[in-house]
């Protein structure tokens, strides 16, 4: 089941070449780029997912849609205790982010967000549903498919405890969506707010309504959208440190270039630095007066140049 | 009685920009931590206790929370350099800066390709490669179109097309062509797919197969892994336990067949055998085949020749030029030069331009 793509393939290593130009350019898609492509998010219901589960991640795959793909059957896993067939999904579909929902007496409305490095998986953190609001539940208008969401992170709970931390990133990580060079304003619609309590997390999705304030800046008025969920920690798994290290890894080839001999202050301000050769200052040309021209003599042995000149002219 | 309207009139327009500033402005203890690259705000102030109670209070707190860190969160990406898109004729859209939080990637940094053999070669010797990388797409005089260098349609006549072949001086008139046209580029086409894969194989032959963090590996790469591994000990796995179902493995550290002193008294049958063998070996006139040796030495003959072909090719270019250049001289080593061409058009009709430029100083 494991061996569904050969292990380690580079573009370029690969003893059976593709045959059409179409495999390879699906092989080239799937292999370890330079600059990353939008990571895809893969939902899975569990052997036993009650309908809160099911409706959760039926929602959050409304909310993340075109980098997203839904799991329409069962898949009998635990992420917790067996990787592989998450791994084999992962690579499978090419997706790197999981959400995975069940549901049982011991962990009832369960969810379980991940990432994956490499096609294994990063981190994992596994949430309990207390509350949930469905999407079609508020009869408000909705956001287009597609938004790319603003992210708010509330809370000092986010920043006590390593798990809270990793989930932070992870969430951030899973809800971003594309990177964008820049942003239409008026389409700035919708907002996904994370408030953390202790061991809880209150998630919040809202329509955002632009109102006239009368100078520049919009005055913000907000709209529950839906889905809305109260979630607990229950499990996790992180990676360990130097895994989390390795995944963070920067290639070089995008680390801006450092300029040579300039420099900022605190201030902004920059300095160059300029190096000069030094002057002579036996050729340094003087006030021109009669009594201190050269005489002929002297112009023929001292200086070169215009012997030279002369003889072109 | 004007000056004190004018008064109160302004004092009602500040009231008033004080109040739409009110209404964008929001207090906070601590400032929040934006990132506008992911369109992201971090809001490190405590949350009020009521947030943890149920109820409908609950839901009008999260709600005031979050209306506050958007709107400052707006008010930053309002203040992003703006500009209409399309030219001008768009909507406003706002550059966004490089996002600062820093994430996981997604899958390993691309790997650098592994050096050919001949380039590992160049590179050791110092060979720049003096051909700029050539396009793929070329002009075809005939065809009055720019095409592929390779492939189907390629550029110039495509030998694949010829209808006639000429039958070289000295080859045997009945020998097809066309026949020995395909075998050549079937040999040549194997011999740089023979070469591909060695390549391959010297890349992955020298380095350890990595252990991946996470420890999903497949099967034979943990083999090879432990094996390795085996060998890092002082004594280079000699005195290594073996697991329980582990497969035996070669017994030398090497990986090698280690060298085995037979009995010294005991088997004659055998011994005399083995030197029997040994003298025929000696006395045979022909060395035994060595198949890889053979192959090896083959394609390196195979590769000469079709360098000395080439570099042939390259000198007639040479001595074309240089009659060329002779003729441009005025005068002096004519006769030098005649003999020179003369040689040239002794081995064929290479020498020609050479010999016309001769002609025509005499003139």
């Amino acid at each position: 089941m494991q061996e569904g793509i050969p292990q380690k393939m580079d573009s370029l290593d690969r003893v059976v070449k593709p045959k059409t130009k179409r495999a390879k350019r699906f092989l080239e898609n799937r292999a370890p780029k330079l600059t990353e492509n939008t990571k895809n998010a893969m939902f899975i219901k569990g052997g036993n997912a009650s309908s809160t589960v099911t409706d959760a991640l039926k929602d959050i795959y409304a909310l993340k849609k075109p980098f997203a793909v839904l799991y329409k059957k069962k898949n009998v896993t635990r992420p917790f205790e067996d990787q592989t067939s998450l791994e084999f999904f992962s690579k499978k579909s090419d997706c790197s982010l999981f959400l995975f929902g069940s549901h049982n007496k011991k962990r009832p409305n369960n969810l379980v967000i991940g990432r994956m490095y490499d096609y294994h998986v990063l981190d994992m953190v596994e949430l309990g549903i207390e509350k949930f609001v469905r999407l079609r539940d508020l009869k408000n208008s909705k956001c287009p498919e597609g938004t790319k969401p603003m992210l708010i992170f509330a809370g000092d709970a986010f920043d006590l405890s390593e798990n809270h931390r990793r989930l932070k990133s992870l969430l951030i990580d899973f809800f971003r969506g594309p990177t964008v060079p820049s942003v239409r304003l008026a389409g700035l619609e919708h907002v996904l707010h994370f408030t953390a309590v202790d061991e809880k997390i209150y998630m919040r999705s809202y329509k955002v309504l632009l109102k006239k304030s009368g100078c520049k800046i919009p005055r913000i008025e907000l709209e529950d959208m839906g889905p809305s969920l109260d979630l607990v920690i229950r499990r996790t798994h992180l990676a360990s440190d130097d895994l989390y290290k390795l995944s963070l890894k920067q290639p070089k080839a995008l680390k801006p270039k450092k300029k040579k001999n300039i420099s900022h202050d605190a201030f902004g301000t920059k300095y160059g630095r300029i190096h000069m050769q030094k002057q002579d200052l036996d050729k340094l040309q003087t006030r021109k007066m009669k009594g201190l021209k050269k005489r002929p003599a002297e112009m023929k042995t001292g200086n070169e140049h215009s012997p030279k000149k002369a003889k072109l002219g | 009685m004007a000056s004190l309207y004018v008064e109160e009139l302004l004092a009602r327009a500040e009231e008033r920009e004080a109040e739409t500033l009110r209404s964008v402005t929001v207090h906070k203890e601590l400032d929040l931590e934006f990132d506008a690259g992911n369109l992201l705000a971090v809001d490190k102030n405590p949350v009020a206790r009521a947030v943890a109670r149920e109820g409908a209070a609950r839901e009008d707190l999260l709600r005031v929370l979050a209306r506050d860190n958007t709107q400052l969160l707006v008010g930053q990406l309002w203040a992003l350099p703006s500009e209409r898109a399309e030219g001008g004729s768009g909507p406003v859209v706002v550059k966004l800066p490089e996002p600062s939080t820093r994430l996981p990637r997604e899958k390993p940094l691309p790997k650098p390709r592994p050096l050919t053999r001949w380039e590992q070669f160049a590179r050791l010797k110092g060979i720049r490669p003096t051909r700029k990388k050539r396009g793929t797409l070329v002009w075809d005089e005939a065809a009055k179109e720019w095409r592929r260098r390779w492939g189907y349609r390629r550029a110039g006549a495509d030998p694949k097309r010829d209808w006639a072949l000429e039958v070289p001086e000295g080859a045997d008139p009945l020998e097809d062509q066309f026949a020995k046209r395909r075998q050549e580029k079937r040999e040549r086409v194997a011999r740089n797919e023979f070469n591909r894969l060695r390549n391959l194989a010297r890349a992955h032959r020298g380095a350890a197969p990595e252990l991946h963090p996470t420890g999903h590996q497949d099967r034979a790469e943990l083999g090879r892994a432990t094996a390795v591994a085996r060998l890092a000990t002082a004594s280079r796995g000699r005195f290594q336990p073996r697991l329980p179902k582990e497969p035996p493995v070669a017994k030398s550290p090497g990986g090698g067949k280690k060298r085995h002193f037979g009995p010294v008294l005991g088997d004659l049958e055998g011994e005399k055998k083995r030197q029997l063998e040994l003298v025929r070996s000696l006395n045979a006139k022909k060395p035994p085949l060595d198949l890889t040796r053979a192959v090896n030495k083959q394609l390196r003959q195979e590769d000469a020749e079709a360098a000395a072909g080439k570099a042939k090719g390259k000198k007639r270019g040479q001595r074309g030029k240089r009659g060329r250049r002779q003729q441009q001289r005025p005068g002096g080593g004519g006769g030098a030069k005649g003999k020179k061409s003369g040689g040239a058009a002794r081995r064929g009709s290479q020498g020609g331009p050479g010999r016309i430029g001769g002609k025509r100083k005499k003139k």
